[in-house]
């Protein structure tokens, strides 16, 4: 039984940028956790983050959290990052294309990324997964399967040139995009 | 290899909504639609594994660059635990905060108050075996911030957790007691519950501070913690 109750979360607010260390968003990066990773497809990840009024959120701030190539957590690959949105209110990461990672029973997961979402203005933050367009494990991924078909788009990913890959995130409104929790 | 157990549910008013009229701010950045609930998989139950060698920790944030900075020196010291009350190791705590006047080290804070050039006012820190922490600084300053007529956050402490599963992440503030501005502020108020609100206000402990050096405060944090029963599918 449950002793404690957990913390209440309040919004990381507009100063977030005291810890920000933007070399984070490169999770290749020399010196990094994962330097010299050589497995796997190096990709460029980016979004604009907009607000219920398509305005961009340029004091927002993305946490990517991913498996290696190979879909394992646990095999050496750091699979995090953070990144800060530009004046565009755009994030980008450096990362490389995880592998399908295992799901519940004997269920496949389609690659993916998953995206947390955290901005003044968000009292708590918002998450959401970032899937691979074409894919054809997409069409039998548990989590997508829950997702009515008419926003699933909203999680995935298009090319826009090879090795890059792109996911805007709508916080409300039209084509608002679908937020996971557990 | 068994599914991964789920996070026991949110007690009722613990967390503040992401409709938080009060604030100004959440109007056009809630989502309108409800989270969709899923079961966990690895990529909900797993976490990043940061430790001190990839992020070096800095625990001291009264001092830079060999300089004192201005201010009521403070120690915050305590415990992260989980729902189940087991203390949570070697767990990564960003802390960030505007100086004694009231100012963050940044261009964007326009606020006209002294800027202590002493106090950047980042630190980070890991838990022990027992999911005990503690850091040196010094006590933050009131500010406005616009929100509403002659608005004032109350002086407050931002922090960033890392637990060991995804859904155990957690950004948050702590407040100090005894505060006037606490009653008038939307961003605290915004948690129903009055106990889960005062949880967010840290307690004088002469324990925690030194003699004829700083005062104590300690301040405790719950992550999610797991449910021990098999999670039913939520669909
Ligand atoms: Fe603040």
């Amino acid at each position: 039984m449950s002793k404690l109750v957990a913390t209440a979360a309040q919004t990381i607010g507009p100063y977030w940028a005291l810890i920000e260390h933007p070399e984070w968003a490169d999770l290749l990066r020399a010196g990094g956790p994962n330097e010299g990773y050589a497995k796997g497809e190096r990709i460029a990840l980016s979004g604009q983050i907009t607000d219920g009024d398509g305005a961009p959120c340029v004091d927002a701030v993305v946490e990517l959290w991913q498996a290696d190539p190979e879909g394992d957590y646990e095999a050496g690959f750091h699979g995090y990052g953070r990144s800060r949105c530009d004046a565009e209110g755009r994030f980008h990461f450096t990362t490389v294309k995880p592998g399908p990672v295992k799901g519940r029973g004997n269920a496949t997961q389609a690659p993916h990324v998953t995206l947390s979402i955290f901005a003044r203005g968000l009292m708590n933050h918002v998450s959401t997964r970032l899937y691979f367009a074409g894919e054809p494990l997409n069409e039998t991924d548990p989590v997508l399967a829950q997702v009515p078909a008419a926003r699933r788009g909203t999680l995935v990913a298009r090319p826009t040139a090879p090795g890059a890959w792109t996911l805007d995130i709508r916080l409300q409104g039209d084509n608002e995009t679908v937020f996971l929790e557990v | 290899m068994s599914d991964p157990v789920g996070y026991l549910p949110v007690a009722p008013g613990s967390q503040p909504p992401l409709d938080s009229p009060g604030y100004g701010s959440t109007h056009k950045r809630h989502p309108k639609q409800a989270p969709i609930r899923i079961a966990p998989t690895l990529t909900e139950s797993l976490a990043p594994k940061l430790t001190e060698r990839d992020y070096p920790a800095f625990a001291d944030l009264s001092v830079h660059e060999g300089h004192q900075a201005q201010g009521e020196r403070i120690i915050v010291g305590g415990r992260v635990l989980d729902e189940n009350g087991r203390p949570v190791p070697h767990c990564m705590i960003e802390i960030w905060q505007a100086c004694s006047t009231g100012r963050y080290h940044h261009p964007l804070d326009t606020h006209d108050a002294p800027m202590d050039p002493n106090f950047k006012g980042e630190g980070r820190v890991f838990t022990d075996e027992n999911g005990a922490y503690r850091f040196v600084s010094i006590k933050p300053g009131a500010y406005p911030w616009r929100n509403h007529r002659n608005a004032w956050r109350p002086n407050h402490i931002h922090y960033s957790l890392f637990g060991t599963g995804f859904a155990q992440r957690l950004v948050t503030q702590m407040y100090f007691p005894g505060d006037p501005l606490l009653p008038l502020d939307p961003v605290f108020n915004a948690v129903a519950d009055a106990g889960a609100r005062d949880r967010l206000i840290c307690g004088l402990d002469m324990d925690v501070g030194r003699e004829e050096w700083a005062l104590g405060y300690r301040f405790d944090f719950v992550l999610r913690g797991r449910d021990a029963t098999p999670m039913e599918n939520p669909q």
